[in-house]
C-alpha cells in the first residue's frame, strides 16, 4: 500500500506541526491544571504532604494544582494508571518505596513495572522506628533483644501492612541481630498505634511520624535513618548500637512513561523549589517528615540500588520473584 | 474553664456561623449525593481551611462531616440509595414510606432523629471523653474479629422470615469482600488480571447497584407513571405530629444513641456497622419485629439516630490518643496535625480554646441541620415525588453511574455497579434480601484481618486459637453474638406458639 500522492505532504506538514506543537506546549508548561494523583487514603502521609505541597507549588507553577485520590491495592490501582495517562505532565502522581519495587516483584502483575513509573523527583522520607509503650520493661534495645533472643517468637510487633517498610525493617532487624520477631500487618500505620496503646503486641514498626504523634506515650527504642530525628534527638539509630538498618519509606513523584524530558525537568525544579522554602520545610520537620533532594537521574538510580538490595534480602524468603 | 469560654466565644462570632452554615450545607449535599463520602467532603475542604485560624477550621470541617452524615438519609429514603454508608438502614423502612406517600414524614423524622444523635454523641464527647477514651484501647485483633461476627449475627434478625437466604447473601458478601490484595500477606485474590481489581470491590457502587438499580428497574417495568404509589395530600401540621412521634420512643431514640456512640469510639468502625447495629437492636426489642420493612418510623428512628452519635463517639479516641474512630477521623486528625494540634493530653491543657470551641461548634451545627436540613429536604422530597418515572428513572441511572464512578475516579466501580444491579434485580425476582451481601462486604475485611492477627498473636503467646475465647471482651462479644443469632430463632417460635394457641382457643 502506498500513499497517494497528495497525502504525503500533509502528513509530513501534520507531523512537523505536531512536534511544533509538542514544543511550544512544552515551552509553555504549565498552561492548565495539573492532576497530583494520590494513591492512598486522605489524612495518610502522602496525602498529608500532598496537601502542604499544593499551596507552594501552584505559586512556583503559577498554574492549578488538583489533588485528585486514586485509592486500592496499597497504591498499585493509582499507579497502574499513571502509566496509561497521557505522558504530557499534566497527570502527576505520588510515588512511593518499597512499595513501587516490591508490588511488581511480589505480585507477578501489579498493573505495572518499577521502572514504568518515571521518577521525577523524591522529596521526603520517613525513617522505620522501634517504639514500645513508656511502661514497657524494655528500656533498651539490648533489653529487647534480649529477650527476644531469649524467647524466640514471642516478641509481637504491629506494623503497617505485607511487604512494606515496616515489614522489611522488621525483617533485617531478625537478621542483624539474629532473633526470631512475629510482625503482626495492620491495614495503614494508624490503625497500628492502638493495638500498641492497648497493650495487644509488644512494640511497633512504625514510622518517625507515627512516634513523633504519641511522644509522650512511647518510647523510641531505636531509629532506622542515618542520622537522628530532629523532633526526638535522644533516641538512637540502629547504627549506632551496631546494627546495620536503614530503612524506612521513601514518597516522591512520578510521570507517565514517555514523559519529555523537559517537561518532567519543569515539575522536578518545582518540587525542589517548594522542599527548600523555609515555611514548607518547617512544617515538615514538625512533622518528623526527612526532607529528600534527589532529582531526576538521582532518584531513578536510587531506586535501582535499593531494588538490588531488596532482592537480595528477600532472596530466602517466601517470595515471588 | 476560662480558656474554654473564649473558644466557645469565639464560636459565636458571626464570620464562624456563616462558615458553618456554609459547611452545614455542603455537606448535606454530599451526603445526598452517593457519590461524594462525608471523608471525601472532608478532604475536598481540608486544604481551605490551613489559612484560617484553627477554630474556624474545625468548626467548618466538623459541621461538614456532622450533616453529611446526616444527608445520605435523603438519598436513602428518595431513592433506596444510602448516600453513605452510614445510610444503609434508613433504606429498609424510609423508602418504602417514601412510595406510600410519606416522604415527608420519614425526611422529618430522620432530621430529627438525626439531630438527636448527633447530639448525644456530641455531649458523651465533651463530658466522658476520658474514661470512655479508655473503651477504644480495649480493642485488638481477637475482638475485631468478634465485632465483625456480631455485626453478621444481624443476618439472623434481618432474615428471619429465610434464614437460608440471608445466609446465602452473607457468604457471597463475604466472598466479594475478598476480592483484592489480601490485607495480611499481600496474596493477590480474584483479580482475573485485572488490574483495576488490586482495589477491591468499592462499598459504594455495590450498594447502589444492589439497592438502587433494581428499584428504578421495577419502577419501569411497572409501567407506572408516578413515583409515590399512593396519592396522599400533604397534612397540615406534619411537622409537629411527626416530631411528637419520635419523642414518643425514647428507648430507641437512647439504645440506638448509646450504640451509635459506642461503635463510633471503636477504632475503624463507623456509621456503617453503627446503623445497622441499630436497626437490629430496634426491631429485635420491638413489640412489633414483623412490621420493620415495610415502611415504620422506629426503623428510621434507630439508623438515623445512631449514624450521627458515630461523629461525637468517634471524636473521643481522637482528641483524647491520637487514634482516629471513624475514617473521617482520620483526615480531621491529619487538619489538626497541619494546625499544629497534637492530640492527647495537651488538646486539653494547652489548646483548651481550640478543642472545647471545636466540641462546642459540633452542637451549634448539629442544631444548624435542623431548619436546612427540613428546608433542603422538603425541596428534594418535593422534586422526586412531582416527577414522571420518565424523567426520574432516567436521572437516577446517571447520578448512579456518576456517584460509582467519583467515589474513586474508577471506572472499574462503574461495571461493578451495573453488575450489582443485575445481581440486585435478581435477587429481587427471587425475594432475596441484598442487605446480609452488604453485611458480608463490610465485615468480611474486619473479620479476616481480627483473625489473621489475632492467630499471630496466640502463636506468638502460645495460645493458639485458645486466645480468641480466653479474653474478657472477647467473651462478652462472643455473648452478644449468640444472643443476637438464637434469639431472634426463639422469638419466633414462642409467637408461633401463641399464635396457635390463640387459634385452636379460638
Amino acid at each position: 500500500m502506498r500513499l497517494p500522492r497528495v497525502l504525503a505532504p500533509v502528513a509530513i506538514l501534520s507531523l512537523v506541526a505536531l512536534m511544533f506543537g509538542q514544543v511550544v506546549a512544552a515551552a509553555g508548561f504549565p498552561e492548565k491544571p495539573i492532576t497530583y494523583m494520590i494513591c492512598f487514603d486522605p489524612g495518610g502521609e502522602s496525602d498529608i504532604t500532598a496537601r502542604l505541597q499544593q499551596k507552594y507549588l501552584e505559586e512556583v507553577l503559577k498554574a492549578k494544582v488538583v489533588i485528585t485520590y486514586k485509592v486500592g491495592g496499597g497504591g498499585a490501582v493509582g499507579w497502574s494508571e499513571l502509566i496509561r495517562s497521557k505522558p504530557d505532565g499534566y497527570t502527576i502522581a505520588g510515588d512511593n518505596l518499597p512499595h513501587t519495587i516490591l508490588q511488581p516483584m511480589q505480585r507477578g502483575d501489579a498493573g505495572y513495572t518499577t521502572e514504568q513509573l518515571k521518577r521525577v523527583y523524591c522529596f521526603e522520607s520517613t525513617p522505620c522506628a522501634l517504639v514500645v509503650k513508656k511502661d514497657s520493661p524494655f528500656k533498651t534495645l539490648d533489653d529487647f533483644i534480649a529477650f527476644a533472643k531469649k524467647n524466640p517468637g514471642a516478641v509481637t510487633l504491629g506494623g503497617s501492612g505485607s511487604w512494606t517498610a515496616n515489614h522489611l525493617g522488621t525483617i533485617e532487624l531478625e537478621k542483624a541481630a539474629g532473633v526470631k520477631l512475629t510482625y503482626i500487618p495492620f491495614t495503614g500505620s494508624g490503625s497500628a498505634t492502638p493495638a500498641l496503646l492497648g497493650g495487644h503486641v509488644t512494640g511497633l514498626m512504625t514510622y518517625t511520624t507515627m512516634a513523633a504523634q504519641q511522644l509522650d506515650k512511647f518510647r523510641i527504642l531505636a531509629v532506622a535513618a542515618p542520622k537522628r530525628s530532629a523532633v526526638f534527638p535522644d533516641a538512637p539509630t540502629f547504627q549506632e548500637l551496631g546494627y546495620d538498618i536503614v530503612e524506612g519509606a521513601y514518597r516522591g513523584v512520578s510521570v507517565p512513561p514517555n514523559t519529555p524530558e523537559n517537561i518532567v525537568k519543569i515539575i522536578a525544579d518545582a518540587f525542589e523549589k517548594v522542599n527548600k522554602n523555609p515555611e514548607f520545610a518547617k512544617k515538615m520537620a514538625e512533622l518528623a517528615f526527612d526532607l529528600e533532594f534527589m532529582g531526576p537521574a538521582e532518584y531513578t538510580k536510587f531506586i535501582q540500588t535499593r531494588k538490588a538490595y531488596y532482592t537480595d534480602l528477600l532472596k530466602d524468603m517466601d517470595i515471588k520473584q | 474553664m476560662n480558656t474554654a469560654l473564649t473558644g466557645i466565644l469565639q464560636i459565636l462570632s458571626p464570620g464562624v456561623l456563616l462558615l458553618m452554615l456554609g459547611g452545614t450545607v455542603i455537606g448535606l449535599v454530599a451526603g445526598a449525593l452517593p457519590g461524594i463520602s462525608a471523608t471525601m467532603a472532608v478532604a475536598l475542604l481540608v486544604p481551605f481551611t490551613f489559612s484560617m485560624p484553627a477554630i474556624s477550621g474545625l468548626a467548618l470541617l466538623g459541621a461538614i462531616y456532622m450533616s453529611a452524615i446526616y444527608g445520605g438519609c435523603f438519598s436513602a429514603i428518595l431513592i433506596n440509595t444510602p448516600g453513605t454508608p452510614s445510610s444503609i438502614g434508613t433504606c429498609f423502612d424510609g423508602y418504602p414510606m417514601a412510595r406510600q406517600g410519606r416522604g415527608q414524614q420519614a425526611i422529618i423524622v430522620a432530621t430529627v432523629a438525626s439531630v438527636l444523635g448527633g447530639l448525644f454523641g456530641v455531649a458523651a464527647l465533651a463530658f466522658l471523653a476520658p474514661p470512655l477514651a479508655n473503651v477504644a484501647l480495649k480493642f485488638g485483633p481477637p475482638e475485631y474479629f468478634w465485632v465483625a461476627i456480631f455485626g453478621l449475627t444481624i443476618i439472623a434478625t434481618l432474615c428471619s422470615k429465610s434464614l437460608i437466604k440471608g445466609i446465602m447473601g452473607g457468604l457471597l458478601g463475604l466472598l466479594i469482600s475478598t476480592i483484592g490484595i489480601a490485607p495480611i500477606g499481600g496474596d493477590v485474590r480474584f483479580t482475573f488480571h485485572t488490574p483495576a481489581l488490586q482495589g477491591g470491590v468499592e462499598l459504594v457502587g455495590t450498594l447502589i447497584g444492589l439497592f438502587c438499580l433494581p428499584e428504578v428497574l421495577s419502577m419501569i417495568l411497572d409501567g407506572s407513571r408516578t413515583y409515590e404509589t399512593v396519592d396522599v395530600k400533604q397534612s397540615k401540621g406534619v411537622f409537629g405530629t411527626t416530631f411528637r412521634q419520635v419523642l414518643a420512643q425514647p428507648m430507641n431514640l437512647l439504645t440506638s444513641s448509646v450504640i451509635g456512640t459506642v461503635v463510633g469510639i471503636i477504632p475503624g468502625a463507623g456509621g456503617s456497622i453503627a446503623n445497622l447495629v441499630a436497626y437490629n437492636e430496634a426491631m429485635r426489642s420491638s413489640k412489633h419485629p414483623e412490621k420493620f420493612g415495610t415502611g415504620i418510623i422506629d426503623g428510621v428512628i434507630a439508623t438515623e439516630t445512631a449514624n450521627n452519635a458515630t461523629v461525637g463517639g468517634g471524636l473521643i479516641p481522637l482528641l483524647t490518643l491520637g487514634v482516629p474512630g471513624t475514617p473521617v477521623d482520620a483526615v480531621i486528625y491529619a487538619g489538626l496535625l497541619i494546625h499544629g494540634l497534637r492530640p492527647g493530653a495537651e488538646l486539653f491543657t494547652r489548646f483548651a480554646d481550640v478543642t472545647y470551641g471545636f466540641i462546642f461548634s459540633l452542637f451549634v451545627a448539629t442544631l444548624m441541620m435542623l431548619p436546612v436540613g427540613l428546608l433542603l429536604g422538603t425541596a428534594l422530597h418535593k422534586l422526586v415525588s412531582k416527577l414522571s418515572i420518565r424523567i426520574l428513572a432516567p436521572s437516577i441511572m446517571f447520578l448512579s453511574i456518576i456517584g460509582s464512578y467519583a467515589i474513586r475516579n474508577n471506572i472499574m466501580d462503574v461495571w461493578v455497579m451495573l453488575i450489582c444491579g443485575v445481581i440486585g434485580f435478581m435477587l429481587k425476582m427471587l425475594k432475596v434480601d441484598p442487605a446480609p451481601v452488604v453485611l458480608g462486604l463490610i465485615l468480611g475485611p474486619l473479620a479476616e484481618a481480627g483473625l489473621v492477627q489475632g492467630l499471630l498473636m496466640g502463636r506468638a503467646s502460645g495460645m493458639g486459637w485458645r486466645l480468641f475465647f480466653t479474653r474478657p471482651v472477647s467473651l462478652l462479644l462472643l455473648a452478644m453474638s449468640v444472643f443476637s443469632l438464637v434469639w431472634p430463632i426463639i422469638s419466633a417460635q414462642v409467637r408461633k406458639r401463641r399464635a396457635k394457641e390463640v387459634g385452636t382457643g379460638a
